[in-house]
């Protein structure tokens, strides 16, 4: 993974996969505390004590065409390369939260990369569930909320390529403000 | 900048033309691997290419979905092709621009390219 959204977006499917009806993204970056605090939070199934045990090992899985399961060990390493921290919280039957805690001044920090592309993707794929993403910088806060947008969009499928397109212009416009 | 009631106009629009929109019995799926394999190897700019080049075409016949792990990761991105009454082709190594070619030659003109498929890359 080149950049941390790419890990966002795989860690969100997790929560898609997991029977979710609410997923929240969250990106935190403080320069001042030199910590950047990628979270991501949903209300899916939750894991056992048991699975949340081994969950960060290569060889837990639940996928069924291979026995390996690299996306949370790999995101679990490229906060702790930079000296960060990793973490996650989980409740069967309430959801789980998964949080990772970066240095953006070590030189192992990979870039944030294109939060909004996999915010689109993630739209894309699972239209009917709700997703929040927030984005904290210390000039202010961003704050997309897809049940707002179905408000007005009635029976308008978000995952309607204008739709999307018009979502991902209205994240990055907002964004730089 | 974008405000959210720009929506509204958005929504009128989309209506219109979604009222004119009936189940097509020719309509195509187009399915992109999207789990951690797919991910890593840039299966994101690919599903943006197809989106985008699907709606600048407005295609109404074309589904676009997302999938886990099809099960060859090296292969990946991997988006596969569903045409009614015709067996299922797989796309392998996907990038934006081969995506947008197959947009244009398969999903429009229904000429698979062949270059691209698993078959030409095995």
């Amino acid at each position: 993974m080149k950049e941390l959204s790419l890990h966002l977006l795989d860690i969100a499917q997790n929560s898609v996969s997991a029977g979710a009806r609410k997923i929240e993204i969250a990106v935190r970056e403080s320069a001042e505390k030199d910590r950047t605090v990628l979270t991501v939070t949903d209300d899916g199934k939750g894991m056992s004590a048991e699975f949340l045990s081994r969950v960060a090992d290569p060889f837990t899985t639940t996928r069924t065409t291979r026995k390996v399961g690299m996306g949370i060990p790999l995101f679990k390493l490229a906060a702790e390369l930079t000296g960060g921290t990793f973490s996650i919280e989980s409740t069967p039957g309430k959801g789980t939260t998964v949080t990772a805690v970066f240095v953006p001044s070590h030189i192992d920090m990979p870039p944030l990369g294109d939060v909004t592309g996999s915010m689109i993707t993630l739209i894309q794929g699972s239209p009917q569930l709700d997703f929040v993403y927030r984005h904290k910088t210390d000039r202010g806060e961003f704050t997309l909320d897809t049940r707002e947008l179905r408000r007005i969009l009635g029976d308008v499928p978000l995952n309607e390529p204008e739709v999307l397109h018009w979502i991902r212009d209205f994240i990055n416009e907002n964004e730089q403000n | 900048m974008k405000s959210i009631e720009e929506l509204n106009a958005l929504r009128d629009k989309m209506q219109a033309s979604m009222n004119l929109r009936h189940e097509d019995p020719n309509s195509i799926r187009v399915v992109v691997g999207m789990a951690t394999c797919g991910i890593a190897a840039g299966a994101r700019p690919v599903l943006a290419a197809i989106v985008d080049e699907v709606g600048r075409r407005g295609l109404d016949n074309v589904k676009i979905t997302q999938t886990g792990c099809i099960g060859v990761c090296r292969l990946e991105p991997i988006v596969e092709v569903f045409e009614p009454g015709k067996e299922k082709v797989t796309y392998v190594k996907m990038t934006a621009d081969k995506a947008k070619r197959i947009v244009a030659e398969h999903l429009v003109n229904r000429s698979v390219v062949m270059e691209y498929t698993i078959g030409a890359a095995e």
